[in-house]
């Protein structure tokens, strides 16, 4: 794999020579106004459904390993 | 003889309207088609329909649809072709797939595709590899390759797909019909399982231009759970246009490596075409559209690596790794879970992030998009339309390209640059081909971009050429759907 991101940086190393001082970024393409809604309370998935896919539900919650080890 | 699974979605749904067709002998017709699947194309398909038939009155009423398996639907396995999802059980439905309900579809079955959407051959899929129909020792495309796959073998009427660099228009030209990218923001991405945020778009896979604008149709809106989803203020109507006359068809400089002989001479037979119905052709300049998959490789895997930070083993999805600390479940999960095109994204995408190298990837690849963006405004003042041929070439051999991810890559070359534009684009079926180096004859699609929200004249354009072109007339004796009917 070392090689093939090798290959793929090379091809993309292009970008990085090129002059495009005072060139906009585009992180969006849509011009888009601000978004406003009310701010109204609508049902969210009740909890049983939420955790229904956890790996390993407790006591209504999602329960993960210690970060810190034994 | 014809019969229902001959019909186009628009002449079935009619069909079904005018109680000329039964929507439960319909839907179960296309159950069995999709249950005889050989090409690995679904990775679910539906039991019994579940309830009555609703909303028959709908444009789509009755009508049963594949669905790309990105797209989350409550209570059907949704896995985006990974490990990590197996066994998911979505809690809620992405808004594509509600709209099409609302529009009387149905959901025939969940389609193979590239791990999350990451890969141009469909062989990157945790599930297997989809096989094209023409041929199945050569891939269909991808990442939408099982959607192209079902429509193209008769599998299905129409299915959804995605596109990020290409992932409906490459597939559906490999498979021989319809992929349409609408303009970002056309449609809602809730629900849809995200690869690059700025970059996906869901559209349609389908027999004909027709068809795709029906779906279209119904997809297209704004979503308040997705702020980003605009619609399409003119709305989008069936096409009916006859001939090109007064149009303008840009044709960038093609590089003269790496397009394949036969690709070629079907791209400019289509133009010769264009001409024949009154469209004029006239070369445009993309300048910066040589840089789109550089740009398009640092700003997808940037994207990636951020979204696909959620697969941890903590709310769902697959656990690996019981009896160490969080960073070890944390690294088993991820290095089970994941396959190694998606590792070899999220690994590219996090070095473009770092410190010290953002700016000379992530930031330069940001102003290459403002670049490519402005070319083509600029190529749209002078003319209606951008062609291009759809993939530079047809479809290839299972194989032939997995040991070079940088080929692969390159594959993607004429449909990247739309992508990075925002703007919207179609892959129609124009003829075929044999590969370099001989073998069978296979589809060759030509693409037709369009300025940003420009869909119905793009699919008025798209129906005159697709009628004069008459692909699906023509070729009735060798095309895998009519075939399987």
């Amino acid at each position: 794999m070392v090689g093939e991101l090798s290959g793929i940086l090379e091809h993309v190393d292009r970008i990085g020579r090129l002059d495009l001082d005072g060139v906009e970024p585009t992180s969006h393409v849509v011009a888009l106004e601000n978004v406003w809604r009310e701010d109204e309370p609508r049902p969210s998935l009740p909890r049983e459904a939420a955790l229904a896919n956890a790996p390993d539900p407790q006591d209504g919650a999602f329960r993960a390993p210690s970060p810190q080890a034994e | 003889m014809a019969g229902p699974l001959d019909l186009t979605v628009a002449e079935a749904a009619a069909a079904i309207a005018a109680t000329e067709l039964s929507a439960a002998e319909y839907f179960a017709a296309w159950r069995a088609a999709a249950a005889g699947d050989e090409l690995n194309a679904y990775l679910w398909t539906a039991p019994e329909p579940e309830g009555e038939h609703e909303h028959l009155e709908g444009p789509l009423g009755g009508v049963p649809i594949a669905v790309k398996d990105i797209f989350v639907t409550e209570g059907v396995p949704t896995t985006a072709g990974s490990r990590i999802l197996e066994g998911y059980l979505p809690p809620y439905t992405a808004s594509a797939v509600r709209r099409l309900r609302e529009a009387g579809a149905r959901v025939l079955g969940k389609t193979n595709m590239d791990e999350f959407a990451m890969g141009s051959s469909n062989e990157n899929s945790a599930y297997g590899p989809v096989l094209n129909p023409w041929d199945r020792d050569r891939v269909p495309g991808g990442s939408s390759g099982g959607s192209a796959a079902a429509v193209a073998a008769g599998l299905a009427p129409a299915a959804l797909g995605t596109d990020t660099g290409g992932s409906i228009r490459q597939p559906a030209a490999l498979c021989g019909i319809v992929g349409l990218k609408p303009t970002y923001g056309a449609i809602s991405r809730y629900g849809m399982i995200a690869f690059a945020s700025s970059l996906d778009q869901c559209g349609p896979l389908t027999r004909d231009v027709t068809d795709a604008a029906l779906l279209l149709a119904a997809l297209q809106g704004r979503d308040r759970c997705d702020t980003t989803s605009v619609g399409i203020e003119a709305g989008v109507e069936a096409p009916s246009r006859e001939d090109l006359s007064g149009l303008r068809f840009g044709v960038p400089q093609l590089a003269e490596e790496g397009v394949e002989a036969g690709v070629r001479e079907v791209f400019e037979a289509t133009l010769r075409r264009i001409e024949e119905l009154g469209g004029e052709i006239a070369e445009v300049e993309l300048p910066n559209s040589e840089l789109g998959i550089s740009a398009y490789y640092v700003l997808a895997p940037a994207e990636a690596s951020s979204n696909l930070a959620r697969y941890d083993g903590v709310r769902y999805g697959v656990r690996r790794g019981g009896d160490g600390d969080l960073l070890e479940m944390y690294e088993s999960t991820r290095a089970e879970g994941f396959g190694p095109e998606v590792k070899r994204r999220i690994m590219l995408g996090t070095y473009a992030l770092s410190s010290g190298y953002y700016e000379a990837y992530y930031g330069q690849a940001q102003k290459v998009r403002t670049r490519i963006a402005e070319d083509f405004d600029n190529a749209f003042a002078a003319v209606d339309f951008v062609v291009t041929p759809t993939s530079p070439s047809v479809a290839f051999e299972l194989g032939a390209k997995t040991a070079d991810p940088l080929a692969m890559y390159l594959n993607d070359f004429f449909t990247v640059p739309m992508s990075l534009a925002g703007i919207p684009a179609i892959s129609i079926p124009a003829g075929l081909a044999a590969p370099d180096g001989g073998g069978p004859e296979l589809p060759v699609g030509f693409q037709i971009a369009a300025p940003a929200f420009a869909e119905q004249k793009l699919l008025e354009a798209a129906f005159a050429l697709e009628t004069a072109i008459g692909f699906n007339r023509e070729l009735a004796a060798v095309i895998p759907w009519k075939g399987s009917a």
